[in-house]
């Protein structure tokens, strides 16, 4: 009772914490668990990116990052993670709408544009260790290899979600408050998207 | 606050943050900023010292504008922007350390 005379004021002030009146701190346990592990996550990318940092010069002559990039090409991956973000947004909004047909229909779109930017990170590499970058070539290719395939596998892991999500909308099988279970899923689609955007600047458009 | 009430709530997920049409605008806005930072990859002879302040300020325009937007930090409660902040604040401090023990800034 005194949780929820507590709570109650603090979540209708920031309309942020759907289904979660029961909590002590009126907050939903679930979003702020999210919250806590992007928080975590960016100690992980936080230390590959330095890696990458520190070695990036580490490299034989004619294979450094100057000879290999592709700069059109990546521009045009990070345009396609940018707007599955949109997408993902919109997944976000048509959930808090209850509008179950758009919300899988933007979910599918955000889970599409995903794949092809891992089919673009997949190319990438390939074209990569056929000029002859190898994961063990020198400091640099290991870092950089380590670095963006952790990335490429947490878009990989988010388009098996969205699609699992997809599914569980359509059987009607989500548990709990569909909009919520959206937009947990959204924070995580739209963090990968913002390492990328760290990576996409200071990878690849600074040079070595 | 009994089980259907909570259960209501739930159903009808309360709006925050902005119109579709707002999150299209800020969708063309990133897409815009990142056309000026790959443009200004390939004018950095030009720009010297400017290049690399440039392209960060940039770097942070598109980050705070999918996290605030985006994700909606900007309307939510802020102790999740406590936790997210907490996390960049750690990891940025800690490397900065990290690299600067093995001497990556004066290089």
């Amino acid at each position: 009772m005194a949780d929820t005379a507590v709570a109650t004021p603090v979540a209708h002030d920031d309309h942020s914490d759907h289904g979660a009146h029961h909590t002590s701190t009126g907050l939903s346990n679930n979003k702020l668990a999210m919250w806590m592990f992007l928080g975590s996550e960016c100690l992980l990318f936080g230390g590959l990116i330095s890696t990458y940092m520190l070695y990036r010069g580490r490299h034989s002559e004619n294979l450094g990052p100057d000879q290999v990039w592709d700069i059109p090409f990546t521009s045009a991956s990070s345009f396609v993670l940018l707007m599955s973000s949109l997408t993902m947004v919109l997944a976000v909004t048509s959930a808090n709408r209850a509008d179950d047909r758009n919300t899988k229909v933007w979910l599918s779109v955000t889970a599409l544009l995903g794949a092809l930017f891992v089919a673009g990170q997949v190319y990438e590499f390939t074209t990569f260790y056929r000029e002859g970058l190898g994961f063990t070539t020198s400091l640099f290719s290991s870092s950089f290899y380590t670095l963006t395939g952790f990335h490429g596998v947490h878009v990989t892991v988010g388009i098996i979600m969205l699609m699992s999500l997809v599914g569980m909308i359509s059987k009607n099988r989500v548990p709990g408050s569909k909009a919520e279970t959206v937009e947990l899923f959204g924070l995580y689609w739209h963090f990968v998207d913002v390492v990328w955007i760290l990576i996409f600047t200071l990878v690849y458009l600074i040079p070595a | 606050m009994t089980a259907t009430d909570t259960s209501a709530h739930d159903d009808t997920h309360q709006e925050h943050g902005l119109s579709d049409l707002g999150y299209v605008k800020i969708a063309i806005a990133l897409a815009i900023v990142t056309a000026i930072e790959v443009a200004l990859s390939y004018t950095q002879d030009q720009l010297g010292a400017l290049f690399l302040p440039l392209l960060l300020i940039l770097m942070g325009v598109k980050f705070f504008s999918v996290v605030l937007y985006f994700m909606h930090l900007k309307f939510d409660n802020r102790l999740f922007s406590v936790m997210f902040y907490i996390g960049i604040v750690l990891a940025v401090g800690c490397y900065c350390v990290a690299l600067a023990s093995m001497h990556f800034f004066s290089a």
